[in-house]
């Protein structure tokens, strides 16, 4: 049943109001021959009882797993506040906020989620938020060609050791507009950006660098010098940080001497369960200058008819429901659910409690890497500094390994192989804090197991 | 309607244009234009130095609920911009003909000004419907 | 007052996070390390608590409140579909788990695939869009790369009329097309003769709602079809309005080569304040090759069914991924529950209350003396009317009137759009919303009626009863202010 209050008596007199016999006759502008017979693949209707059991049922089969996968999804302890508030009706089933007097909560909520992560990347504007961290990055690129209107026949520096399912969203999102893409290397010993590459580049060839920190492997690149780098060539940068590492790492804000032009990245983990993939939500920030080519929405502090603050969205005329065919995007979300999430999130935990949580996982990645390495044919597959990702060099087939780790129902990491058959054997993992000193023993026990 | 100086010529974009004693043409838009964009909050100019066609994107002109593309209403270069709007964009709703000037051409081929309507014409063109 | 000005230095959240700070100094080099402070709140657990409950209670909501927004399907949002989705094996679940880990969740999204496929009349559907926007975005690429995969190069148009959503012009950009308007005839419908004008062996494409933003059924829905195929163009459904036909009429059936549905709108998934919605594509035989990755593909291997992604390995010629992982996987979970809730015959229901909700309150404003932009049409689950008169003779707004209305604890329908209407509403009551409160709904429209005429001021300075009055929205622009800072005026 579609959840429909009509009573017998509601449709009679209805319809007589109307002056039509049936609700069929409502459907009588519409040509015959496009009128539908009853749905084949649609199951009969089943009751809330049975429906929960049913899902109840297939979420059991996916659960219960100790899972060391990073790789762009983290599981961080999510405090039991952070739901229970942002799944109020009030939150949950508003619209977007267009007319404001009638939304100041999720506004305001904005607002406060806008000056949090400009905090946190050290930049001077954000925006309510893109869909997800690989299309903040397409979004970003797109940023950056129009901010540089006479871009053509210059290129975006994309390094290959960004998370691939990034790289591949980027070349589906800007394929249309012109923009040349370049990939570029990273060395096969640091796993950093390989500053050599860059050589064949000189200055006003390239639109825009984008830097990873820290990227796909988890290395952490210099991005000091990259910055530099870019800055001397006349391109914009564009940051790819995870938010939690931000806690404990420079701000792109701060990168080399003048600091990134745009940051971005998954917002996920503060405060998102790693849900299958989404909904998560991508931030984005930007230097001032950069504000008006941002995609998205905006919300500004303003005033009332009596002088009293108030929140409303601003810069719409960026936006496509006004620019139509020349908007900034065709964006007309943000992701107002799991940002809510992470605006709660970001005040229960305060900087210092993200930064115990970033420690934490640092710490405990490197914990777990040091007992790994010292077992036999097991090594770092680059010798740069990792934060709470790391990639290991294995002596057997990671799709083995996890295999067998399955028994323990363990999830050891992801296998590279398929993303990087260069590598041979290799397998990416991550620590987060959720992960007790109990968790490492059994996980490093199953993989000794395995080499056996 | 709003004010329609009988000296300037229009284009049906809703763009006036002046001709100077030196032959270059100053640009900017109608009373009628910036009345019913409402309060312009942001305009975006052309770069001095750009070649426009008639009929080309110099600009953009917003509102808080509107955007409006601003065109050249002849062919020419860009020799001049008004600065001042990026920080006092009202200048175009206060004073639309004098100080909300935009910009202005050197034109490339000054018989297009015959290709544009004078005062009259372009009332009787905003009085005849809902342009 | 923001979490910011209840920020007191030294306070925390104690039990948030782990009891001690790990020294990492060894780990990262000094020069990565972060040195400036940021500020971000410090309060307690029940500060927090407090502020965002309280922040909460500012907003309307469909929980709240009736929200008879035009295009927007503000139904009903059931709490079982919430709960499905919620499951803990669900939300522990890794997007990169091993397929042993992940058969529970891969065989629900794949009947949703074929429950889709089912009510669209389509042939082939790809979940992974995130937004109605993404799913147009991944419709218009499709249709690029299947002329492309012919070699015909010259198609570099998509027509779109001129009511269209914001949304579909912007899209035809991105995909790097030029856009051709063509209008609405005065009863709705698109005008044939202009559409005739403008199909060329450039037309790569038309993007069309049906019922359309007017709130009618394109009537002529099968001889556009006819026309642009002959042209050697494709047909694209916007899907916003899928609830007015839901089950009783497929896109497919219509002509449509490719459409999006909106989830957050058909589907009953909530909307959580401007996001995250879930834009399925679905496709006709022709785009098959060309849809976005990943699929949920299934295999019967010996007795055992398992389920599997289709990548791009399977699918070379797809337009690509969208996405870091596969969309809003949650969302997708949340349909799939309310499918099942529904089943068959609530499917057919859907469209049949939307369209009777909407015509009897068609017919209730009326008969109250209010404006109808097509009286002599049949509305289909939202219809428009226009205060162009009132306007004129008492110079109230469409805009103040909505304002108005929030007084009266109404969400305001849809203002201004589409443009072609004069101060015009959308309305669109929506299946799930009970005959009182269409009547309640009706009050209150008469009721400003009376206070246009009589006290119209009352009316022009509205709302009177919300958290704040009307916002300056030209100071939000001119002194632009997005974030909090030390110090700054609050």
């Amino acid at each position: 049943m579609a959840f429909i209050p009509h009573t017998q008596q509601d449709i009679a007199a209805m319809l007589a109001t109307i002056g039509v016999d049936s609700i069929d006759q409502l459907f009588d502008e519409i040509p015959e021959a496009l009128r539908a017979g009853i749905l084949t693949h649609v199951p009969e209707e089943m009751s809330e009882m049975d429906v929960l059991r049913l899902m109840s049922d297939r979420a059991a089969s996916d659960a219960n797993v100790s899972s060391f996968i990073g790789a762009g999804a983290y599981e961080h302890h999510i405090p039991s506040a952070v739901w229970d508030i942002a799944t109020r009706g009030e939150f949950m089933t508003a619209y977007t906020p267009y007319q404001a007097e009638a939304s100041q909560g999720t506004l305001q909520l904005i607002y406060e989620f806008q000056s949090m992560m400009t905090q946190l990347t050290g930049l001077d504007v954000a925006n309510a938020s893109l869909y997800d961290g690989a299309t903040a990055l397409a979004e970003a690129i797109l940023m950056a060609a129009r901010y540089n209107k006479r871009f053509a026949g210059k290129k975006v520096l994309l390094p290959r050791n960004i998370h691939p399912h990034y790289l591949q969203t980027v070349k589906t999102i800007v394929a249309h507009q012109g923009i040349e893409l370049a990939e570029i290397d990273f060395s096969a010993t640091t796993g950093q950006i390989d500053l050599a590459c860059l050589a064949q580049f000189k200055p006003d060839d390239v639109l825009a660098v984008v830097i990873a920190q820290p990227n796909f492997f988890g290395v952490m690149e210099d991005v000091d010098a990259m910055t530099d780098w870019a800055k001397s060539h006349n391109a914009l940068v564009i940051g790819v940080v995870n938010p939690t590492s931000l806690a404990a790492l420079k701000p792109p804000g701060q990168w080399g001497t003048e600091g990134a032009d745009i940051a971005v990245g998954e917002g996920q983990p503060l405060g998102v369960p790693v849900a299958s993939g989404g909904p998560y939500f991508g931030f984005m920030c930007a230097k001032q200058a950069l504000v008006r080519q941002m995609p998205g929405r905006i919300v500004g502090r303003t005033t009332d008819l009596d002088g009293k603050e108030g929140y409303t969205l601003t810069l719409q005329a960026r936006e496509q429901h006004i620019r139509r065919g020349k908007a900034t995007s065709n964006i007309c979300t943000n992701q107002g659910l799991t940002v809510t999430a992470a605006t709660i999130y970001l005040s229960l935990l305060g900087l210092e409690g993200l930064k115990r949580v970033a420690n934490d996982c640092v710490v405990k990645t490197h914990q777990l890497v040091s007992e790994l390495t010292k077992l036999p044919g097991v090594e770092l597959l680059f010798n740069s500094p990792y934060f709470h990702e790391c990639a290991l060099r294995l002596p057997v087939d990671g799709h083995v390994i996890q295999q067998k780790m399955q028994e323990k129902c363990i999830t050891p990491g992801l296998n590279l192989q398929p993303y990087f058959p260069e590598f041979g054997n290799a397998l990416l993992l991550c620590v987060t804090e959720t992960k007790t000193d109990a968790d490492l023993s059994c996980y490093v026990d199953a993989f000794k197991a395995c080499l056996k | 309607m709003g004010m329609i100086p009988a000296e300037l010529k229009y284009a049906k974009t809703h763009e006036w244009v002046r001709t100077e004693d030196d032959g270059t043409v100053t640009v900017g838009i109608t009373d009628h234009a910036q009345h019913a964009l409402g309060d312009i909050v942001y305009v975006d100019l052309p770069e001095v130095g750009d070649t426009l066609k008639a009929g080309q994107e110099a600009g953009v002109v917003e509102s808080v609920k509107a955007a409006s593309d601003i065109y050249a209403p002849i062919s020419g270069e860009v020799i001049a911009v008004n600065d001042e709007l990026a920080d006092n964009p009202e200048m175009i709703n206060n004073d639309p003909y004098t100080g909300g000037w935009i910009f202005k051409l050197k034109p490339l081929d000054v018989n297009e000004l015959d290709d544009i309507q004078d005062s009259d014409v372009y009332k009787e063109w905003c009085e005849s419907g809902d342009h | 007052m923001t979490i910011f000005d209840i920020s007191t230095t030294g306070r925390r959240a104690t039990a948030q996070a782990p009891l001690n700070i790990a020294n990492v100094d060894d780990l990262i080099p000094k020069a990565l390390q972060r040195s400036q402070e940021t500020i971000l709140p410090e309060v307690s657990e029940l500060e927090v608590v407090r502020h965002y409950t309280r922040l909460s209670q500012k907003n309307f909501s469909i929980d709240t409140h009736f929200y008879p927004l035009g295009s927007c399907t503000m139904k009903y949002n059931p709490r079982g579909a919430h709960h499905a989705a919620s499951m803990p094996g669900f939300k522990q679940r890794h997007p990169l788990a091993p397929l042993v880990y992940s058969q529970g969740y891969l065989s629900c999204i794949y009947e949703l695939q074929e429950f889709i496929k089912d009510v669209t009349g389509m042939k082939g559907v790809s979940l992974t869009p995130m937004a109605g926007a993404q799913g147009e975005f991944a419709g218009v690429a499709m249709i690029k790369a299947y002329h492309l995969s012919r070699g015909d190069f010259v198609r570099d148009e998509i027509i779109v009329p001129s009511a269209a959503h914001g949304t579909n012009p912007a899209t035809a950009v991105m995909c790097g097309f030029k856009v051709k308007e063509i209008p609405v005839k005065s009863d709705g419908d698109v005008d044939l003769e202009a559409l005739k004008q403008v199909v060329t062996e450039r037309t790569a494409g038309i993007m069309l709602t049906n019922p359309s933003t007017c709130g009618v059924f394109e009537r002529d829905i099968e001889t556009i079809s006819k026309m642009i195929h002959k042209a050697g163009g494709l047909l694209y459904y916007d899907g916003a309005n899928l609830n007015a036909i839901l089950g009783r009429v497929k896109p497919g059936d219509m002509g449509f080569d490719v459409m999006h549905l909106n989830l957050h709108k058909t589907f009953a998934t909530p909307h959580g304040g401007g996001g995250p919605g879930s834009g399925p594509v679905a496709v006709g035989e022709r785009l098959l090759p060309f849809l976005p990755t990943p699929i949920v593909g299934k295999q019967h291997q010996s007795e055992k069914v398992t389920y599997y992604w289709l990548t791009e390995k399977d699918i070379p010629q797809s337009i690509g991924r969208l996405s870091a992982f596969m969309g809003n996987a949650g969302i997708l979970l949340r349909a799939y529950a309310y499918s099942l809730l529904l089943g068959r015959d609530g499917m057919h229901e859907v469209a049949e209350f939307s369209t009777l909700n909407a015509n009897y309150l068609l017919k209730r404003l009326e008969q109250a003396g209010f404006k109808i932009a097509y009286p002599t049409r049949r509305a289909s689950h939202e219809f428009l009317i226009s205060f162009s008169r009132e306007a004129k003779e008492y110079k109230v707004s469409a805009m103040d009137v909505a304002k108005r209305l929030l007084d009266y604890g109404f969400h305001a329908p849809t203002t201004y759009f589409p443009l072609l209407v004069p101060e015009c509403f959308l309305i669109e009551p929506t299946e799930t919303e009970s005959k009182e409160i269409i009547d309640a709904f009706v009050e209150a429209m008469i009721n400003i009626l009376d206070e246009i005429k009589s006290n119209a001021d009352i009316v022009k300075k509205a709302p009177h009863s919300l958290p704040v009055k009307r916002l300056d929205d030209v100071k939000a622009v001119k002194e632009l202010d997005v974030r909090w800072e030390s110090g700054k005026n609050s």
